[in-house]
């Protein structure tokens, strides 16, 4: 699964979001997903999605190693993390998230439920194993 | 806290700036659910009986319900309600969006304000610190424009709801705008906020909506939303949103068309759906959790200018469109973004402007009061009309006031083709044909609108799965014109009451009905949901009923709030009794006196309302609103 975007078909619903904050946190918060949707309006009229594409540039500036690959998926162990920030300074997507009151930050474990549920396939599986969605 | 709502409704006295915040009642959830519910309620119970509508006591409530902000299709729904300017009664109007999810994330289910504004005034809500500020810089702009200004100020991540200035000038049907495009339109609740020196309201909310079981929640949300997926309407509806109807409603004879004159605009295809994504089409633009956007941002280039704008949706382009008679799809989406600028609801505004060209065209209102010629068709003569409405210069003053007031005045026999009920201008479907449709705008409890029981689709192929059904040609249509029938009449009535109780049951969840109305989602799946999110049994029957509690209410505050209220504030304009639809595929049908006083006298029957359209205290008391069956007593003597 390699999660890839197509922004002009999103239509800013935020869907994503919502099934992502539960499926991350058990939660129904679009603040604690791990992706995120921006509308530019009224000019020039578009979305933006924020989103993990599993780079790995922050396991590699993490000084504690708390960031590893596990088939291309980088997680993080909170028990290591030191909550420096350096992956999210770092991170050229802005997609490493941080919570008020917590230390360590949270991303994208590519569980695939977004890409699964964007009515548009805005978000969608670039080694096509989500169907793209028709509309 | 009760699971699946934010738990508090938050208090704002503009007057004094105070703030106060109190639980959200257990009682109020239990017998009012949300939304819309928690809408009537309130206004029932803290409305000073009597209050001018934009004196200080009157308010603005705006609500969420048990599903918006969760994982459910189309749960970005916030309910308005006021005493409505334009029609002195119950009003409210509801929007998509993204406003009522952020309201409930910053733990509000309801926000009431009260009282007014020393001046120009902002309300700004991030979490919990919520703060009435200084708006004056703010004060005068577009809608749109003070949207983009607020997120420039505050933050992108604010949801912010405006007015325009239609709104500051007290224009009977200004609309409250958000999210660049989505409006709570209808009965004036943007007016009231101008009356309060109120000019925006921002929202931030970072907290959690909690849910009683939160994985059962996500399983059930996501069948709900493959249920979309899996739909045919799905692909059919939403590349066109609501425009995609445009042909249907002239094919069957029921589209505005210049003041209401007749119901077939011969160049409909000019302006229909696939007029708008051929040529204007910018991007899909959905609300907060909607599978199926209706949202069409366009821009459009006419020889007024350029304009990028929401829209148009349907009822803009019946409105706009058809019976002002624009006959490019980006003359009406030019004249849409007038509206929304300067925050005019575009079916009122709509409605008002095809009035006065025809008072114009009949003699009634001459080139010196108007400062210049009108004509249908001419988009100058509608945003010349439109700034006027706004700015409450020369004949605008008048206009302002919708078209009930302004028939009124103007007098010669213009209150026949002043088109409203109850002094709420008529929304996108010329009813002449079609008698069901007719009543449900006769009974709607806000005035002249629809989306409480579109019961055209029933009048035209006697009933369908959804509106896809209908457009794509499945189920019956009669070769020929309605004819009056008492049977197949009463079970119009019933199809109209069951609508009244079902469409709104949406509102008092906080979700779109679009996704049922539109392509068939199966209601079945909100009291599948509603256990998983709130921890307790609610079935579409508890909900219905609920629905028909709220139905009353409404009914009994406007008998409470307007003098004389009753049958006579149920009758549609003389147009639609005296003349006939003269072209189109309804040419020749009108409804008759009689066939009106039989529709009341069954509807009001079938209610359990008096013959002049009170209900009883019986009704009352069965509905467990015992508390107001003795108003409505007193009314009916």
């Amino acid at each position: 699964m390699k999660i890839a975007a197509a922004e002009e078909r999103c239509s800013g619903c935020r869907v994503c979001q919502l099934v992502c904050s539960l499926t991350l946190f058990r939660e129904t918060n679009p603040g604690k997903a791990a992706i995120r949707v921006k509308g530019e309006f009224p000019e020039p009229g578009r979305y933006w999605i924020t989103f993990c594409d599993q780079c790995g540039k922050c396991a590699e500036v993490c000084p504690v190693e708390a960031i590893t690959a596990d088939g291309g998926v980088y997680r993080i162990d909170r028990d290591s993390c030191t909550g420096c920030g350096l992956c999210v300074d770092t991170c050229p997507k802005g997609a490493m998230f941080t919570l008020a009151g917590e230390d360590s930050p949270f991303k994208c474990e590519l569980c695939g439920a977004c890409l699964e549920y964007c009515p548009r396939s805005a978000v969608f599986d670039a080694d096509g194993g989500i169907p793209i969605r028709r509309w | 806290m009760a699971n699946g709502y934010a738990g508090q409704i938050l208090r704002v006295n503009l007057s004094t700036k105070g703030v106060a915040k109190q639980p959200l009642s257990e009682e109020l959830i239990q017998e009012f659910v949300g939304g819309r519910g928690f809408v009537a309620k309130l206004l029932w119970d803290e409305l000073p009986p009597g209050t001018d509508p934009l004196g200080e006591d009157n308010m603005v409530v705006m609500a969420a319900g048990p599903l918006t902000g969760l994982f459910v299709p189309g749960s970005g729904k916030t309910h308005f309600g006021t005493k409505s300017p334009a029609t002195g009664g119950y009003g409210d109007s509801n929007m998509g969006g993204h406003f009522a999810p952020t309201m409930k994330y910053a733990g509000y289910d309801v926000i009431i304000v009260t009282g007014k504004a020393a001046g120009p005034s902002i309300l700004v809500v991030d979490d919990s610190r919520v703060e009435v500020r200084d708006g004056a810089e703010y004060w005068g702009m577009g809608a749109i424009d003070c949207e983009k200004a607020l997120k420039d100020d505050l933050g992108e991540e604010f949801q912010i709801i405006t007015v325009g200035p239609a709104a500051e000038k007290l224009v009977k049907y200004a609309c409250i705008s958000h999210d660049f495009g989505r409006q709570a339109g209808r009965t004036g609740v943007g007016t009231v906020f101008g009356s309060k020196n109120l000019k925006a309201v921002a929202v931030r909310g970072t907290g959690t909506i909690p849910v009683v079981d939160p994985a059962g929640a996500l399983e059930k949300g996501k069948a709900m939303y493959q249920s979309c997926y899996n739909k045919p309407g799905f692909q059919g509806w939403t590349p066109f949103g609501t425009a995609g109807i445009t042909d249907w409603v002239n094919e069957v004879g029921a589209f505005p068309t210049r003041n209401f004159q007749t119901s077939y605009f011969k160049k409909y295809k000019e302006i229909n759906g696939a007029a708008l994504r051929e040529k204007i089409l910018v991007t899909d633009k959905g609300c907060f959790g909607c599978p199926i956007p209706c949202g069409k941002y366009s821009r459009a280039r006419t020889k007024l200018g350029q304009v990028t704008v929401e829209g148009p949706e349907y009822e803009t382009i019946a409105l706009l469109g058809g019976n002002c008679s624009l006959d490019k799809i980006e003359e009406v989406a030019y004249a849409n973004y007038i509206c929304d600028q300067l925050g005019i609801d575009t079916i009122s505004g709509g409605a008002v402007v095809s009035f006065a060209v025809e008072c114009f065209e009949k003699g009634l209102l001459s080139e010196t009061q108007i400062g210049r010629k009108i004509a249908f068709g001419d988009l100058e003569s509608i945003v010349y009309l439109l700034e006027k409405i706004a700015t409450r210069e020369g004949i605008g003053d008048l206009l302002a006031e919708g078209v009930r007031t302004a028939a009124a005045r103007i007098g010669g026999g213009s209150d026949k083709f002043a088109i409203h009920i109850k002094g709420l201008e008529w929304s996108g479907y010329e009813c002449r044909n079609a008698p069901g449709m007719m009543l449900s705008y006769m009974t709607a409890d806000v005035g002249a609108h629809h989306n409480r029981a579109w019961a055209l689709g029933f009048d035209i192929s006697g009933g369908s799965g959804s509106v896809t059904d209908l457009i794509q040609g499945k189920g019956e249509r009669p070769a020929s014109l309605s004819v009056f029938d008492p049977a197949a009449y009463a079970a119009k009535v019933d199809k109209v009451i069951e609508l009244q109780h079902m469409r709104p049951m949406f509102d008092l969840l906080g979700v779109c009905r679009l996704q049922w109305v539109e392509i068939g989602m199966e209601v079945s799946h909100y009291e599948e949901i509603m256990p998983l999110i709130s921890g307790k049994q609610m079935s579409l029957a508890d909900l219905l009923v609920v629905s028909e509690r709220v139905w009353n209410l409404t009914r009994a505050f406007s008998a409470r709030e307007i003098p004389g209220f009753g049958r006579s504030f149920d009758y549609p304009p003389g147009r639609f009794l005296e003349e006939r639809i003269p072209d189109g595929p309804s040419a020749g049908r009108v409804m008759s006196k009689e066939e009106a006083d039989w529709l009341l006298d069954e509807y009001y029957r079938k209610r359990g309302w008096d013959e002049n359209g009170l209900p009883t205290a019986a009704t009352l008391e069965g509905l467990g609103l015992g508390f107001a069956a003795e108003t409505a007593a007193s009314r009916a003597k």
